[in-house]
């Protein structure tokens, strides 16, 4: 069902329309792994917040029979066969592969111009410069390389246990494309329906984006992305995606994983406090939250923006100090939801027990086999 | 850019499949002057359409059902005389935008409503039996809200008031940042019913910009959670004829003791420039 009109004239392309995308996330903090029926339910509630132009899944717990391999989910634009060949020959030479094949598909679904998707689980095959890196970093510096070096070639997905799955469409039609519902299960699932306003709706462009076993799913607009790419930059993240959320999965993977930050530190260098309110804290805090502004200020994200941040064990949402883009949490017994509208949720789970709303900049965080997710409770709504 | 989104297929996510009012009837029941909606599967723009033809076949009491996040209930329905009413009662969860433009009608939800409620609203009541979200009687230019619980960031951005068209929300509980920011006019009551005796308000940035109208603010508040440009006051007894009326409608609405609500610590918010940017933006 494409567009079928065609515009004479650029200035009057609906450019701009004012909307923003949807997110939700679901976990099991008890690491019960099911299926995807309340994610693409959710998300198909808020239909209106997407424009068909990207949608895209990450389920973690998804390979169990796989769990201490790679899984590389890697899209081959135009199906092109020589980026195909030319990858899997790094892939050799660089990483034992155990097993691939192509990502099934529904053929019966109509999306746009799908590329080959192909997934392969691998691990690392280090010469002997590099054996003494870890294998993260390992797997960091040689999905960077494919993404940059070679043409056509997207690495998606590349942590284990874990999958994305995305594309163009609304997020209901690639979790069909990919049979979603019909063949995964997972103890986290989290779903981006995407408005692209600033940039071009294409496969790789959607959402969630990931490094290792890092996604982001993002709603808003980072206008500090110039900042934010060149301080990355520095720390050998290179940005190919043309979008803005790219930045912030690579920031996740910089400040949580290579250093080690948790996750509340993190939030408070994504969305600092204003000085002002640094200046009635405490001697202590003034210090801490003052050297987080001087240390990462090429990392604070500016502008209106709510995130769902997962990895293994941990699902996070986030909004800007501000407020300016929507997030509702909610719980019932072991499960936790983050939306983008508290009414998806009660659409998936009409006995919701409990919802709230964080202010601006604090993150509600939940964890396997905790409460941690209460603990954002007393400063909400 | 756009190129690529033409090429790629955008498509319009508010209007595509719009089913006829033929197909739509079958999800409604109408019984005189009473009718009824199952929303269940109804996008925004059908429902509304719904609602509004059965508007017109004559009901004014309708229960709209199974509600999910459709938005913009309530919007459209304009009748041309003004003293006819129309009450509609939502179950469970309305989405955003729930009244927005609201001509005069009286809205009443179930359940807790999300961003906007009473956006740029004209005339009428919406009583929410539980909390809202962010940007509550947004705009709004006249008639009444009441949320029971609590509401989210930018509560009464811009309300206004013209002569005697003044705009009253009532708020039973606490409210996040920039709570009546840029606020042109109309009257604000927030109860704070939720707190701790020695606990403050969660709003910053109170009345940020603020330049008309005013807040009633129940409960305590420091300092520094306080805009620039408001002033506190003590309330005067044509402010507590005020409060006291809207409490006593609170009170009606949900279950509250009058009496309670009235001996806590009122404090009145005012603008103290009516023009705070004046000297910035005007030459």
């Amino acid at each position: 069902m494409l567009v079928q009109k065609h515009y004479q004239n650029d200035r009057i392309i609906p450019e701009k329309d004012i909307d923003n995308c949807g997110l939700f996330g679901v976990m099991d903090t008890s690491g019960r792994r099911f299926g995807g029926e309340m994610a693409v339910n959710a998300i198909k509630n808020m239909k209106v917040r997407g424009n068909g132009l990207g949608g895209g899944f990450a389920i973690y717990g998804l390979y169990p029979e796989y769990k201490d391999y790679y899984a590389l989910h890697i899209m081959y634009q135009d199906k092109n066969m020589s980026a195909k060949r030319k990858t899997e020959e790094i892939l050799t030479e660089n990483f034992y592969v155990v097993y691939d094949e192509e990502i099934p598909t529904d053929p019966s679904v109509n999306v746009f111009s799908p590329p080959l998707v192909w997934r392969y689980f691998v691990k690392p095959q280090k010469n002997s410069e590099e054996a003494n890196m870890a294998d993260d970093e390992y797997v960091v510096s040689k999905v960077m390389h494919m993404n940059t070096d070679v043409d056509d070639v997207y690495v998606f997905s590349s942590g284990k246990n874990m999958g994305v799955f995305k594309g163009v469409g609304f997020p209901e039609e690639i979790a069909d494309y990919f049979m979603l519902e019909k063949l995964y299960e997972g103890y986290i699932w989290t779903v981006h329906s995407r408005f692209p306003t600033n940039t071009p709706g294409w496969w790789g462009g959607a959402h969630p984006f990931s490094m290792l076993d890092w996604t982001v799913v993002h709603n808003g607009e980072i206008s500090s992305y110039g900042t934010n790419r060149r301080f990355l930059e520095l720390h050998d993240f290179y940005c190919t995606l043309h979008t803005d959320t790219e930045v912030m999965a690579y920031a996740v993977d910089l400040l949580m994983r290579r250093q080690g930050l948790p996750i509340e530190v993190v939030s408070k260098i994504f969305a600092p406090p204003m000085w002002n309110a640094i200046e009635r804290m405490n001697k202590e805090e003034k210090e801490l939250y003052t050297t987080l502004r001087m240390v990462y200020a090429p990392l604070l994200m500016n502008g209106p923006f709510t995130v769902v941040i997962a990895h293994h064990n941990e699902m996070i949402g986030i909004t800007d100090r501000i407020r300016l883009r929507p997030i509702t949490a909610g719980a019932k017994g072991n499960l936790v939801f983050l939306s983008s509208e508290e009414m998806a949720i009660r659409r998936v789970c009409p006995d919701l027990e409990l919802t709230w709303t964080p202010a601006g900049g604090e993150p509600v965080v939940a964890r396997l086999n905790t409460q941690d997710h209460l603990k954002s409770l007393n400063k909400s709504i | 850019m756009n190129g690529l989104n033409m090429k790629f297929g955008w498509r319009d996510n508010f209007m595509d499949g719009l089913r006829p009012l033929h197909e739509l009837e079958n999800f409604s029941e109408i019984n005189g002057l009473r009718a009824e909606i199952d929303a269940q599967d109804l996008k925004h723009k059908e429902l509304n359409d719904l609602l509004f033809h059965l508007v017109k076949k004559g009901a004014r009491e309708i229960n709209i059902k199974n509600v999910f996040g459709q938005r913009y209930i309530g919007s459209r329905i304009f009748l041309p005389d003004a003293q006819d009413k129309v009450k509609i009662d939502v179950y469970n969860f309305p989405g955003n935008d729930l009244g927005v433009f609201l001509g005069g009608h009286y809205i009443n939800v179930h359940g807790n409503a999300q961003d906007g409620v009473g956006n740029t609203m004209d005339n009428g009541q919406i009583v929410v039996h539980g909390r809202a979200g962010d940007v509550v009687a947004m705009s709004m230019r006249g008639g009444k809200v009441f949320i029971r619980d609590n509401v989210g960031y930018r509560t009464a951005i811009h309300m206004k008031e013209y002569k005697d068209k003044v705009p009253v929300l009532v708020i039973g509980g606490t409210a996040q940042d920039f709570f009546g920011e840029y606020m042109a006019g109309g009257k604000v009551i927030l109860l704070g019913l939720n707190l701790k005796e020695d606990e403050y308000h969660k709003a910053n940035y109170i009345g940020t910009g603020m330049h008309g109208g005013v807040i009633y603010l129940r409960g305590n508040v420091e300092e520094h959670q306080l805009g620039k440009e408001v002033g506190v006051r003590q309330l005067d007894d044509s402010d507590w004829e005020v409060v006291t009326k809207y409490v006593q409608e609170y009170c009606g609405h949900f279950d509250a003791s009058e009496q309670e609500i009235l001996a806590g610590k009122f404090q009145k918010l005012l603008p103290v420039s009516s023009r705070p940017y004046g000297n910035i933006y005007a030459y």
